[in-house]
């Protein structure tokens, strides 16, 4: 039973393994930074970035004309996904729900429940997976239909329901990326309903699909694998070896898949085709343990072969591979416990691509690293893992904050210092020219008013030119002056007056209407430059404020976020000193563990070379006798 | 017969050893195990409780940034996408605004994967007055044969009060589309 549920979690780390969906058409650039940081593996910027979107689009009060608003369902499963990448599942499973709480359509909705019960599955929540699951209901989008129903077929058969499983996963044959996967857990189901020569043809049948990709490549190998297991115990070694066969050199699997097959060949009495995979096999990378265990079973092998003084040689030679790899996992262990696997582990330049943990295996000086291909193995030592550098990066980040945040205070008080002395008198200048600005806007307003009476009330004498006001009040007074007073001269004078006087009005009467229009464009021209000033005046004071904020209104929000900063920063550093603890100690267990193996392959060696020079010095005697 | 008994032996032997390895010891391993198991879910959980609130604090330090930095009435930002499906190798990219230098960068192969996956870079930050303003971009690369190609584009961006966003969609020599297109938000 716990063999099928490993290989349930490898299938669903591999099946869902996949990244984000891509936008065809992407509208929001913010959203596309997140998928920027995604894509690179940097999930913790990934949040923040559509953590920060998602609540400002959440705040908008007409959210339907921000440009989120075209993916912002796929946004919020994106930050679902990027918090389950940064092993997160507590918040990604409440990111999922409030998905499913909120008003969405019922695709949306189903999503959301088949991706709330996958993270279920993923934590070992069984019953909780299985009733979000059952909240899918009605219409499924159709790219994760088969998803939904390979769920549900591997939640059956973890809670021991193959015969559900198998059901469920028969008829699944149309998404070529779980093809693998389908076919293998159908084979895994078979089994576990008791079904086995169905299962072993349904193996045989997922161990020869075609793949092209890593993924569906390694479930092929482990379909054979697994099948080549399961023949050699019930005695089949011959279809064992042909199903290990196809175990590619190269794969993940491969060390195991070698062993088996020298051992299928070794229960059907064939030692010499044994020695093929062994021999490979015993070539490899030391610190596997299947490699390990080649080096008795190649000897082994040739002893079975009668060939004894090649079999002690080979013993000799395992003897000596033994005796150096429990002085490599000593050192390992001791050097573990002198703190020094975690420094290697933390080196940045160490983790700068994914082969990081294959080099750090070769680092010169450095024995705590020579089996951490082999810890990586175990899923505790794994979690330990990321988290402990999970926790690293979130030093190194808190840390550059508390410095960011002493530069912020620095900014600050460089903007006070420059600002304060200079701001009194261009205060006092802007008010000047402020009431100033506010004279002439208040004239012009009262000459539109003016202009606007003059529409239904015509006053020419308003739209006399300044010569014609001079001339008028020269001619009043002249009139003035000449009063009633008689005589002929007296009498020509106010003729000519009043000629004058007829000219002028005749002169503004005729041209008032063009007047009018002439002084509607002015006016109209006077606008422009008052809506100039009005921006220059709006830029001036926006500046202002700008000025102001620069520096105002910081100080209490500075310090709240250093106090969250240390606070933070102590807990990190705490829990780092546990997890790390944590780690050393798994891996001094594993490594423990190994040691004893070991040490119990060499009593075997020593043992067994003995043995091997005794029968050869028998054999030759034996030879010399006759 | 001779062939059965060493086959006998050499199991019995592996049969010892295992036994030697496991029995009682196992028991005490598994014990072991298990309780490393329940401590480690334990801090597992610790460790999730600090990430959110760490995420909580960038999320702050980031709007307190913006606020000090980069205010809305002078921000601009540049973002920098490959056109869908273009098989351009973007080696840098270096922008120009008022004939000023504001940014050189050097793509790394995480970095232009994630372009070519459909992510978007902001490649720049800063502050502007509002008005128009020019932009020079030079973009350097491969194109889909391996030839090495640059290109060099001037623009015109208009900056109003609120935060400016400028997207530029770069394109190799064999795509057919335009090298360097500009999208103003």
């Amino acid at each position: 039973m716990r063999v099928p549920r490993r290989l349930l979690g490898l299938c669903l780390a591999l099946g869902f393994g996949a990244g984000p969906a891509v936008c065809a058409d992407l509208r929001d650039l913010y959203f596309g930074e997140a998928l920027y940081h995604a894509y690179q593996g940097q999930y913790f910027d990934a949040i923040r970035r559509l953590d920060t979107e998602l609540a400002q689009y959440h705040g908008l009060d007409e959210p339907r004309l921000d440009t989120l608003h075209y993916h912002v369902n796929q946004a919020e499963f994106d930050v679902g996904d990027f918090e389950l990448d940064y092993r997160m599942h507590r918040r990604a499973g409440r990111a999922i729900k409030a998905v499913l709480e909120g008003a969405v359509d019922e695709a949306v909705r189903n999503e959301a429940a088949f991706r709330l019960a996958r993270i279920h599955f993923q934590k070992d929540q069984l019953d909780d997976a299985q009733h979000a699951l059952a909240r899918i209901q009605g219409t499924v989008p159709p790219a994760i239909r088969e998803d939904v129903e390979f769920l549900r077929a591997n939640i059956d058969m973890a809670t021991g329901r193959p015969a559900d499983a198998v059901t469920v996963l028969e008829p699944l044959h149309g998404d070529p990326s779980l093809a693998g996967f389908v076919a293998y857990n159908l084979g895994i189901a078979l089994l576990q309903d008791g079904r086995q020569p169905e299962a072993i043809e349904q193996l045989d049948k997922a161990g020869q699909m075609p793949a092209t990709d890593p993924a569906g490549l390694a479930i092929r190998d482990k379909c054979n694998l697994v099948l080549g297991s399961m023949l050699f115990e019930s005695g089949d070694f011959e279809r064992a070896k042909r199903s290990l066969d196809r175990v590619r050199l190269d794969g993940p699997f491969s060390n195991q898949a070698l062993l088996r097959a020298g051992w299928a060949e070794a229960s059907a009495g064939q030692y010499d085709r044994a020695l093929v995979p062994w021999n490979i096999l015993a070539s490899r990378e030391p610190t596997d343990i299947a490699v390990q265990e080649a080096m008795l079973a190649v000897p082994h092998a040739y002893a079975s072969l009668d060939l004894n003084g090649r079999a002690a040689l080979m013993y000799g030679r395992a003897l000596e591979l033994y005796s150096h790899q429990i002085e490599r996992v000593d050192a390992s262990i001791a050097s573990v416990r002198e703190g020094r696997f975690l420094d290697d582990l933390i080196r940045e330049e160490s983790r700068q691509d994914e082969g990081w943990v294959i080099r750090l295996r070769s680092l010169p000086g450095a024995p705590e690293t020579y089996y951490l291909m082999e810890l990586m193995a175990s899923h505790d030592f794994q979690t330990a893992l990321h988290n402990y550098l999970d926790l690293e990066d979130l030093r190194s980040r808190l840390d550059a904050w508390k410095t960011g945040l002493d530069a912020f205070d620095d900014i600050i008080r460089l903007r006070r210092q420059n600002y304060e002395p200079l701001l009194p008198g261009i205060d006092a200048q802007f008010r000047e020219l402020d009431s100033r600005m506010r004279v002439r806007l208040e004239q012009r307003e009262h000459l539109a008013k003016r202009l606007h009476a003059m529409l239904t009330a015509p006053r020419p004498e308003l739209l006399a030119t300044a010569d014609e006001q001079v001339a008028g009040e020269r001619l009043a007074v002249i009139e003035e002056r000449l009063g009633d007073s008689g005589g002929p001269e007296a009498d020509a004078l106010r003729q000519r007056a009043a000629r004058l006087r007829g000219v002028l009005t005749w002169r503004l009467e005729t041209e008032y209407d063009d007047r009018l229009t002439t002084a509607y464009e002015h006016l109209n021209e006077l606008d422009a430059s008052v809506g100039a000033l009005d921006r220059q005046y709006e830029a001036f004071v926006r500046t202002r404020q700008a000025a102001t904020h620069s520096y105002v209104g910081y100080d209490a929000r500075i310090e709240r976020l250093r106090e969250r900063v240390a606070a933070a920063l102590q807990r990190v550093d705490l829990l780092m000193a546990r997890q790390g603890h944590m780690i050393e100690t798994v891996a001094v267990n594993q490594l423990e563990a190994r040691r004893e193996r070991l040490t119990a392959q060499q009593v075997q060696a020593r043992y067994a070379v003995a043995d091997s020079y005794d029968r050869a010095a028998r054999a030759q005697s034996g030879a010399e006798g006759r | 017969m001779a062939r059965g008994y060493r086959i006998t032996t050499t199991h019995a032997l592996v049969l010892a050893v295992l036994l030697l390895a496991g029995g009682a010891n196992g028991w005490a391993q598994q014990d072991q195990r298990e309780r490393d198991r329940q401590q480690m879910r334990g801090l597992d959980e610790e460790v999730q409780e600090i990430k959110s609130d760490v995420l909580d604090i960038a999320s702050q330090l980031s709007l307190l940034e913006e606020k000090l930095l980069y205010p809305s009435g002078t921000q601009v930002a540049i973002f920098v996408a490959l056109a869908p499906g273009d098989a351009m190798r973007l080696d840098a990219v270096r922008l120009k605004i008022d004939g000023q230098l504001v940014t050189h960068y050097i793509y790394s192969f995480k970095e232009l994967e994630a372009l070519r996956k459909g992510g978007v870079q902001r490649i720049y930050v800063g502050n502007v007055a509002t008005g128009d303003h020019r932009l020079e971009v030079l973009v350097d690369g491969k194109g889909e044969g391996g030839q090495d190609y640059s290109r060099t584009e001037q623009f015109t961006f208009r900056k109003e009060v609120k935060p400016k966003l400028v997207e530029l969609t770069l394109a190799g020599p064999d795509s057919g589309k335009s090298p360097i297109a500009l999208g103003e938000l």
